[in-house]
Formats: C-alpha cells, sequence, structure tokens
C-alpha cells in the first residue's frame, strides 16, 4: 500500500512540476497557463496552511518541553508569548495598536539586538579564522574586509577615509567583487536547475516515499 | 528589440533545460561505463568522520535546513537540505538518539517530517521515527536562529549540518555550533551568507559546492549524474563569457 501512496505522490509532484514548466516555456497554450496559475495559486494556500502547521508543531515541542523542569523556563515564555499574540490578533486584527506595540517594542528590538550581537560575533570570528586557516585565501579574506570597512565606515570627526573611500573600496566592490559574485550565482542558478531536474525525475522526492 | 530578446531568453532557458535533462539521464544510465570521479572536498571526508563518531557514541545529528519557502527560487537549497537529511538520517538510524531537523518555514517542517519518516522506514526501524525530531524553530530569520541554538546546547548534539536557505542570520547559528565544539559544515545559496560563513564556520561550502552535497553523501547515480552535468555546464558558461567578453572587446558585440 505505502509503495502504491508512493508511487502516486511522486507521479502527481511530476506531472505538476511538468505542467507549470509548461506553462513558462509556452504561453502560447492557454491550458497551461490556466494550469500553471491555478497550481501555484494552490502552493500558496498550502505554504500559508503549513505555517500554520509550523507553528502547531513549534506549540507541541514546547509543550512537551515543560516535563522536563530544566528546560521548562524557556518553554514557558515562548508558549505564554505565543498564545497572547495568537489571542490579540485573533480579537482584535493583525493592524490593531496592540499588535504594532507587540511588534514595534517586542519583536523588532529584540531583532535589533541580535543584529547588533551579529556584527560582534563576526568580528571574532574573523580574529578566529586565522587560528582555523591561516592560508592565503583567509589573509585576503580579511585585508578586503579591513579595505571595505575603512572605505564604507566613516571615522570620527574625519568623515570618509580619502582613497579608501573614492578609489580602492568602488574598484574593489565593482571589479573583483561583482565578477566572483557573478560567477558564484550563474553556479547557484545551475544547481538549482539540476535540482529541480532531480525533483522533476523523482530522484528527489522531498515528500517523503524514496 | 525587447521581444526578440524575452523568446531568446525564453527558448534558450527551454534548450538549456532539455539539454541538462538529456545529459542527467545519459549520464546516470552510463555511469559504469563513463565512472565519474568526485573531486576531494576535505569538509565532506570531516563530514564522514563525524557522522560515523555521533553512531558510535550515541549522540545526535542536528540538521538546519533555513527557510527556503516552497514557492521562491531559493527552495532549491531547502530541497538539498532535505536530500542530505534524507540520507544521512539513514545512515544515523541505528544510533542511540535520532537526527533532529530545525527550519523557519512551516511547509519545510512538514517536509522535513516526512523526510525523516521516509529515512525510518528505508531503515527498516518506523517506530524510531518522533515527529518532534522535525522542527519549525521560528519563522523569522532571527527567532528561526534564537529557537534552533538551544537545540544544538540541549540535545546532546555532535554533528551540525547547516545547509539551506540562509541570511546573514546564520553566522550566529555557526558561531553557537563552533562554541559547542562540535563539527559543523555550513553551507547556503546566499552570496553575502557564503561571506559570514567562511569567517565564521570551521567546515563552510563556497560557490555552488552547496548542490554537490547530494553526490557526495551518496544519495544516488541522479545525484552524481547531474553533478556532472553542473560542472561540464559551469565549463561551457565559462567559455561563453570569455568569448562575448573578447567579441564584446573587438566590438563584434
Amino acid at each position: 500500500m505505502r509503495i502504491i501512496t508512493t508511487f502516486f505522490l511522486a507521479i502527481i509532484a511530476i506531472v505538476s512540476g511538468v505542467v507549470v514548466l509548461l506553462g513558462y516555456f509556452l504561453p502560447g497554450v492557454p491550458l497551461f497557463v490556466t494550469l500553471r496559475v491555478a497550481f501555484l495559486n494552490w502552493l500558496m494556500i498550502l505554504a500559508a496552511v503549513a505555517v500554520f502547521v509550523g507553528i502547531a508543531n513549534l506549540f507541541s515541542v514546547h509543550t512537551q518541553k515543560l516535563k522536563n523542569k530544566k528546560e521548562a523556563a524557556y518553554s514557558v515564555l515562548l508558549l505564554v508569548f505565543l498564545l497572547g499574540t495568537f489571542t490579540l490578533g485573533l480579537f482584535q486584527g493583525p493592524t490593531s495598536p496592540a499588535m504594532d506595540f507587540v511588534f514595534l517594542s517586542i519583536q523588532i528590538p529584540v531583532e535589533t539586538s541580535l543584529m547588533a550581537l551579529l556584527a560582534v560575533s563576526l568580528l571574532y570570528a574573523t580574529i578566529r579564522l586565522l587560528r582555523w586557516r591561516a592560508n592565503f585565501m583567509s589573509i585576503t579574506f580579511i585585508i578586503t574586509a579591513l579595505i571595505i570597512f575603512l572605505g564604507t565606515a566613516p571615522l570620527p570627526f574625519l568623515g570618509p577615509v580619502p582613497f579608501f573611500s573614492d578609489w580602492l573600496r568602488p574598484i574593489i566592490a565593482q571589479v573583483p567583487a561583482a565578477a566572483g559574485a557573478r560567477g558564484i550565482l550563474l553556479g547557484v542558478a545551475l544547481g538549482t536547475l539540476m535540482t529541480g531536474l532531480r525533483i522533476l525525475f523523482g530522484a528527489d522526492r522531498p515528500y517523503g516515499g524514496k | 528589440m525587447s521581444n526578440v530578446n524575452s523568446e531568446l531568453i525564453l527558448y534558450g532557458g527551454l534548450a538549456l533545460l532539455i539539454v541538462s535533462a538529456v545529459l542527467i539521464l545519459v549520464f546516470a544510465l552510463l555511469r559504469k561505463e563513463f565512472p565519474y570521479a568526485l573531486r576531494e572536498i576535505p569538509t565532506f571526508a570531516r563530514m564522514r568522520r563525524a557522522i560515523g563518531l555521533a553512531i558510535e557514541d550515541g549522540s545526535r545529528v542536528h540538521f538546519s535546513i533555513g527557510r527556503g519557502g516552497l514557492n521562491m527560487p531559493w527552495s532549491a537549497a531547502a530541497f538539498v537540505g532535505l536530500a542530505t537529511v534524507r540520507r544521512v538520517a539513514e545512515l544515523t538510524s541505528v544510533s542511540d538518539r535520532p537526527s533532529v531537523v530545525t527550519s523557519g518555514d512551516g511547509a519545510l517542517a512538514v517536509l522535513s517530517q516526512d523526510t525523516l519518516k521516509a529515512s525510518y522506514v528505508a531503515a527498516v526501524a518506523p517506530e524510531r521515527y518522533d515527529a518532534s525530531t522535525g522542527r519549525a524553530t521560528g519563522l523569522t530569520p532571527f527567532s528561526y536562529v534564537a529557537g534552533a541554538i538551544p537545540v544544538m546546547h540541549d540535545e546532546n548534539i555532535s554533528t551540525n549540518v547547516i545547509v539551506g536557505n540562509f541570511g546573514l542570520e546564520v553566522a550566529l547559528l555557526a558561531d553557537a555550533a563552533e562554541r559547542q565544539d562540535n563539527f559543523t559544515m555550513v553551507a547556503s545559496d546566499n552570496i553575502p551568507a557564503q561571506a559570514v560563513l567562511f569567517a565564521s564556520g570551521s567546515n563552510p561550502l563556497i560557490g555552488e559546492e552547496l548542490y554537490a552535497v547530494g553526490a557526495y553523501v551518496q544519495a544516488g547515480a541522479v545525484h552524481n549524474a547531474s553533478l556532472r552535468v553542473q560542472d561540464l555546464l559551469r565549463w561551457v558558461f565559462i567559455v561563453a563569457v570569455v568569448v562575448g567578453a573578447l567579441l564584446k572587446l573587438v566590438g563584434i558585440l
């Protein structure tokens, strides 16, 4: 029974993928275009439902964690705020002043402070990099980062650093960095194409099965 | 002119798709006649060793597969993460503690549960599957990372495989993993994230190496064939870019 289910899931996934592709590549065939739009609309609805499933999963994991007293404190906090925010949004609407307060006074400051922490963490990581991989690439990475930093951040009382901000940084950013980034993007595009084809062939089945 | 360009892009894309599909099939079918040796990437060798050690000492492998949704161009990175989970979770199914997968998207969490279940079924140990091991830890970039870090601290993790679509926030995840002295392989399709991972991860995968993970964890013949086609097409692109630049230089284009 499981094999039959797996087989049908694969067939549905492959046919849906091929139809959506044909809808893109054959814009003159109305049937494929209509089906592509319909499938993508269904995907939007399913993705929205999946967000709800994800939240239910988060709720379930942290409810189970309550059994372990050592880990319970954070889970209690998460569950209280999850339920509180959910109730607030349900009864007052997502654009109410109370919800605005939650986002502007809790969510955004917390995420901004994590961003600040990221800056410190990256500084530490750059120092640690030389301990892990003291090679030519690492030294080039650090020197380039320092040049870009000097060329981007103005110094107190002095303003932009001459030579670095008006000559060196633009050259590095617009020539080697842009060229490297485009090379990586081409590689990423090819990788994305291959991943899509593997799913179309049924070799990768992220929906379970093989 | 723009109509001609858009048609060229459309049919060029279609041609690339068909050629790639045919080549994958050919290389997959002729894998015995024309074997393809994968180049040595030290990170993968270290990952295989770390997974072996995790099985031996009964610790967990933690996968973080990012927050690439299903309807975005970057969902491919998430699918690579899922393919890695599928293969490695099957290998580690004999371990005392099951692998755990964290993600930053509801649909990915559902797919990670399904993938874990499929791995245990394939390993003839379906009873070991636990739905709570596939989790969405947060739905915004930083809440996802903030939710995934305690998993590394509290759940006896010895190996972290952080593969998927991440932004700059992944540096916090990589840093937390390194502080635990765990083996950590990190890869993202996002260029700024790759830059920060080069600094903050001890085993980063750069560029399109992310898409080679399936072939290196022996996920199947099609993975090897697709990697071969990817390498081949990359050379075609390189030649095309260089020739295009030269033609432009001499004023033909």
